[in-house]
């Protein structure tokens, strides 16, 4: 049985950028205790010598040439942000 | 019987001959879908695009210049982005978004002629198995049992889709399928869902959840229907650089009805602790009439399935978390409003917070957990690792000859929307048993309707396909379609 306790939660939250009331995270951390437990059943499996999946079909990812092609189209990038001004993404002023 | 009630193959005859226009089509199916507003099953209408679109296919059917989607009706889940049209997969994350460009698939949708009725309702970035998750309500399935007016669930995460077929909302829908979100809906509502081998549509444009499970599919009235609007969906496309570089055969050409020498699997792992015996003898019925059509079948082991569902819940949230870091409120959607010094932190955690529901965050919080400095490899490398075993199963009985595997696809009938409102997360990933193996291995897997519960609900079967055999897994569809005779439909109340 695994047991996510409150600080975990309270930290995967963070990691999350999801904002979490302090008095949900009791709940949380009992809902991520239960599924990862359900998850632990993948402990029985014998997985010796066996590759983790890159990719379910054998197959090569195609190459293309590194090249432009498409812009100027800044009109359409930003026309469904929430705030756009003078031709960029406005956020809130970042000082770290 | 009215014009929304047609088959795809029926309307296509019909626009062929002159006999029907797709404008008229068009407008019997609008006129359906207003007075369906109690199914929720269309939750952006655009009749306006509509009109337009058939009175140009119209003219191309004139012209004789018409594929074979040309003028028909469909709906479009809300979870591919339709250009200028709203497309939130059912987020309140995405409020607002009317994308600047079309996917790939509906856009060979549109380029084939097909008219786009509106978009159709799902769980919240595709992530639940009844409608209930999503930003719009619950979807209802248009069955109910017997006399009993229960607000049923028509399945997720395709449930918006689901109903509006059964309920002849629409000709066809589109539908995608990480976890079993075609098939589950479509056994629950009665109707025929296909999700195609991994990499057989494009998944440009469509909102990612799990990209390394996410495929597009069609869903129909019948198995027939499927194969055509399946053709206008599918495609090697450089703008999806896991879309596949190969041949496509004509699907609805395969459609023969003869299979016979074809070997068909009954994998011994599905049958389930507690199965209810109806759907015990739907599958018993269903091998019976693919043996009399002249198959032969065979008992096979897939020894890892019991792994797939927590590999499944592993891998899909992983790669959730990292497809959903997208949305942050700088480029799209919604934002939190803010407060005095709050920073860009704290607008990425109210936002994030606001936008996405319940089962949203717990996905995207497991995700990051399993990802996590120090669990990486006891959950995601582990689960990785289980997923090969597990398309190395169907490798094997696919190498020993079998042509395709019957199973069911659901454990139960639709249930009760919120029936499952108290139970744990996990007793609603158990849906998914019988369908999430399909996605994980990469395969097609097509559900169709063979039966009727002790209630009157429809119960569906489950065949799954060699990778890029869709033609042949279609054809043994239709054979299963024609034995089983499926006919019901629900009454209408709505």
């Amino acid at each position: 049985m695994s047991t996510i306790d409150i600080e975990t939660a309270r930290r995967v939250a963070k990691l999350a950028r999801i904002r979490v009331a302090d008095d949900s995270l009791p709940q949380l951390a009992q809902e991520l205790s239960g599924i990862l437990t359900f998850m632990e059943q993948l402990g029985e499996v014998d997985v010796t010598g066996v590759e983790p999946m890159t990719s379910v079909t054998p197959m090569r990812l195609k190459r293309r040439p590194d090249a432009v092609t498409d812009g100027n189209i800044q009109d359409k990038v930003l026309s469904n942000a929430p705030d756009a001004r003078e031709g960029f993404f406005a956020v809130p002023k970042v000082v770290e | 019987m009215s014009l929304n009630e047609l088959t795809i193959a029926e309307a296509r005859d019909r626009l062929k001959k002159g006999e029907v226009t797709s404008v008229d089509l068009t407008e019997a199916c609008l006129k359906a879908i207003d007075a369906a507003d109690a199914l929720n099953a269309f939750v952006h209408k655009t009749p306006e695009i509509a009109l337009e679109r058939a009175k140009a296919a119209d003219a191309r059917i004139a012209k004789g210049d018409a594929p074979a989607m040309c003028g028909i009706p469909v709906g479009i889940k809300d979870l591919f982005c339709t250009e200028g049209v709203p497309s939130q997969a059912a987020s309140n994350i995405l409020s607002g978004f009317r994308p600047e460009y079309e996917s790939t698939v509906s856009a060979q949708l549109r380029d084939a002629g097909a008219v786009m009725l509106g978009k159709l309702n799902m769980d919240e970035f595709a992530m639940g198995s009844s409608n209930e998750t999503s930003c719009y309500g619950n979807a209802v399935n248009p069955w109910r049992r017997g006399n009993d007016d229960t607000a049923l669930t028509p399945g997720g995460s395709s449930g918006g889709s689901a109903s509006a077929i059964a309920a002849d909302l629409c000709l066809g829908a589109t539908g995608t399928d990480t976890g079993g979100s075609i098939r589950q809906p479509a056994a629950f509502t009665g109707t025929v869902g296909i999700k195609p081998t991994y990499g057989r549509c494009s998944r440009w444009g469509i909102v990612a959840f799990a990209s390394s499970l996410d495929q597009a599919g069609p869903m129909t009235k019948t198995v027939r229907d499927s194969a055509i609007m399946l053709q206008a969906m599918v495609g090697h496309d450089p703008k999806d650089s896991t879309s596949a570089d190969i041949a496509v055969p004509d699907f609805e050409a395969a459609l023969t009805g003869d299979i016979r020498g074809k070997t068909i699997g009954i994998p011994r792992e599905y049958r389930m602790d507690g199965m209810p015996a109806e759907i015990q003898k739907l599958w018993d019925d269903g091998a019976a009439m693919l043996k009399d059509a002249g198959a032969k079948i065979v008992d096979i082991s897939l020894p890892h399935t019991k792994y797939a569902l927590p590999t499944y819940y592993v891998i899909a949230p992983a790669e959730a978390s990292s497809n959903l870091a997208r949305y942050d409120g700088v480029r799209y959607g919604h934002r939190a409003t803010l407060e005095a010094g709050d920073g860009i932190t704290e607008m990425y955690e109210k936002t994030r917070a606001e936008g996405f529901g319940p089962e949203v965050q717990r996905r995207v919080m497991v995700g990051t957990y399993v990802l996590s400095a120090g669990f990486y490899d006891a959950y995601y490398n582990k689960a990785r690792k289980v997923r090969a075993l597990i398309k190395k199963d169907f490798d094997d009985v696919f190498t020993e000859g079998v042509d395709a595997i019957l199973t069911p696809a659901t454990p139960s009938a639709a249930f009760g929307l919120g029936e499952m409102k108290d139970a744990d997360p996990v007793q609603m990933y158990l849906n998914d048993v019988f369908t999430v193996t399909v996605n994980l291995a990469g395969l097609p897997g097509v559900a169709l309707p063979t039966g009727l519960d002790a209630k009157g609900l429809p119960l569906g079967l489950q065949l799954i396909g060699q990778p890029w055999g869709e033609a042949d897994l279609l054809n043994t569809a239709q054979v299963l379609e024609d034995a089983a005779g499926f006919v019901s439909k629900p009454g209408k109340w709505w």
